[in-house]
């Protein structure tokens, strides 16, 4: 996936700022840094959910907008950051609704297969004909992110998945995705707040501030005190522990 | 199964107010009435079926329960149209015009402008379909204040002339098109159907749409315009049907407890017919004309709109 040359702007405030940027195929790349550097805004339009003012992104060579919106969606998923539904479906009604863009609403065998098994790696099989109203923050989270699994694209983007799961169910999704990436081939892309996180388990890092790549490298190379010190304004140590690298900021 | 209780018993209710409408106090001559009474019957069922399905998607679109197509001025577009018609032929000439001709006319007039409304809008402001409405609504009452500024120029028996001839309401149904109205209506229903899976989606919101692979500006524009020509139709057949919509919408969901269009749909549909007919029944054989089925359908909406309100803030979901 490659972006070139992307900006976008709300009013005067720039938000995107000639973003140049390549993400490796079979890899997961980790989005960090601070508030307001356009995280998610990147994801979104790299998602088509947000158009593109000036700039291009290429999926797989092709521009995104040369794309059939079907055709995509069986490519390239995107879950937001805030996910908000006024719904009475239950869960395996929700996760059903991946399937659109393969079935257009008639539920095949193997749709249904894969429905279940989403619901399945994310542990909520006891619930899935639970309303979605009646689940609590954590059990939302994962319902949602078996919807992203049931549609099964290559490109899965992610708009900090791990809001509002605890540490179990954090540490779970990641090894989730990081076997989504190496035994299925996917590519993930995932914003994320907590530093450790991406620390361990991303493959590659690109760090944002304020609208601009502040830097781009393998996971290791961004993990220094003199990149993340300056990213995030503040002073971060970096502890290695059993041969991993931990930042403590506070 | 439970659904297909929930319809039998509509369709039953449905059917036995259609046969009490027709059936009641017909004095010894049944062909006579049955005559005059299929016509509305028909009548109703088109407009019944035309505004569930307009209603319906309208609010999926527009994500909000509590609104209905009126909202785009359809109504009062017609209205002025029809008021313009007189104003500037004179009702001479409007009897050579044929009264198909007229029909034909008047909805062909009402889709184009809602089309370039619909069109240029949405361009203009970015699809942002609560502009779109606003101005909607704006251009609703715009139209409105023209044809009463019109209708107070034109000559008494001009105008006599227009409201006798050209405005239909519920108990002076427009017959003389039921063919022509019920093609159109079959006809964009069927499409509206057709749009029904991609509907559903849309419940989830636009981004979840957009990530699904709906063309979602594609799809409000196509559902805009089924609607607003279904709103048109309608109108033409019984006049503005207000609240009819809401009720309709709301008790259908509360029937069916799904997010799946074309059960709703469905259930709206029935729902509708059945609240026109019985409504209409109860007018001309309890209250004996001394109130119209618009009075009653506009106090039940409204005070089942209050209800909705006070249990929506109250906490309640769906």
């Amino acid at each position: 996936m490659k972006i070139e040359g992307l900006s976008k702007s709300f009013g005067k405030k720039t938000i995107l700022d000639e973003i140049d940027l390549t993400i490796k195929k079979g890899k997961l790349t980790a989005f960090i840094g601070p508030n307001g550097a356009g995280k998610s805004t990147l994801l979104a339009t790299m998602s088509r959910l947000i158009a593109t003012e000036t700039g291009h992104i290429y999926l797989e060579g092709k521009d995104l907008k040369s794309f059939k919106s079907r055709d995509l969606a069986q490519q390239l998923s995107i879950l937001k950051q805030m996910n908000h539904l006024n719904m009475n479906i239950t869960i395996f009604e929700l996760v059903a609704f991946a399937r659109f863009p393969y079935s257009k609403g008639n539920l095949t065998p193997t749709d249904k297969d894969k429905i279940n098994l989403s619901i399945a790696q994310l542990g909520l099989t006891e619930l899935a004909e639970e309303n979605i109203q009646n689940l609590s923050g954590g059990q939302l989270q994962r319902a949602y992110i078996a919807m992203i699994l049931a549609q099964d694209t290559d490109y899965i983007l992610l708009d900090e998945p791990l809001n509002n799961l605890d540490m179990n169910f954090a540490v779970q999704m990641m090894q989730l995705l990081t076997k989504l990436v190496t035994e299925f081939g996917k590519t993930v892309i995932i914003v994320l707040h907590d530093i450790n996180f991406a620390a361990s388990f991303a493959d590659e890092i690109v760090a944002m501030k304020s609208g601009k790549i502040f830097a781009h490298d393998q996971t290791d190379q961004i993990i220094h005190e003199h990149i993340l010190n300056p990213l995030y304004e503040m002073s971060v140590r970096i502890k290695e522990i059993e041969g991993k690298k931990f930042c403590l900021y506070f | 199964m439970k659904r297909k209780l929930t319809y039998l018993i509509l369709i039953l209710a449905v059917l036995g107010s259609c046969a009490l409408f027709l059936t009641y106090h017909t004095y010894g001559n049944i062909e006579f009435a049955l005559a005059l009474r299929l016509k509305k019957i028909l009548g109703f069922i088109l407009v019944g079926i035309a505004c569930s399905f307009a209603t319906i998607s309208f609010q999926t679109l527009t994500q909000n329960r509590l609104l209905t197509p009126n909202i785009l001025g359809m109504d009062s577009l017609y209205v002025m149209l029809q008021t313009l018609s007189i104003f500037l032929l004179g009702s001479h000439n409007l009897t050579s015009l044929s009264s198909l001709g007229n029909f034909f006319l008047s909805i062909a007039l009402m889709m184009s402008v809602s089309t370039v409304l619909a069109f240029s809008l949405l361009r203009q402001f970015k699809h942002n379909l609560f502009l779109f409405l606003m101005i909607g609504m704006i251009l609703g009452t715009f139209f409105g204040n023209i044809s009463s500024f019109l209708q107070i120029l034109l000559d008494p028996n001009e105008y006599d002339h227009l409201q006798g001839k050209l405005f239909a309401s519920f108990s002076n149904v427009k017959a003389d098109h039921l063919l022509v109205a019920s093609i159109m209506i079959a006809l964009l229903c069927i499409f509206i159907w057709w749009l029904a899976p991609q509907l559903d989606v849309l419940h989830l919101g636009n981004d979840y749409a957009v990530n699904l692979g709906i063309d979602v500006k594609a799809l409000q524009l196509m559902s805009l315009l089924a609607i607003s020509a279904l709103v048109g139709v309608s109108t033409a057949l019984v006049g503005p049907t207000s609240f009819l919509g809401f009720i309709v919408a709301n008790i259908s969901y509360q029937i069916t407890k799904t997010y799946r269009h074309r059960a709703v749909f469905i259930t709206g549909s029935l729902v509708a017919i059945l609240l026109l007919v019985f409504g209409e029944f109860l007018v001309e054989h309890i209250f004996s004309f001394n109130t119209t089925l618009n009075v009653i359908i506009e106090f039940t909406g409204g005070c089942y709109f209050i209800g909705q309100i006070l249990y929506k803030r109250n906490g309640n979901k769906g």
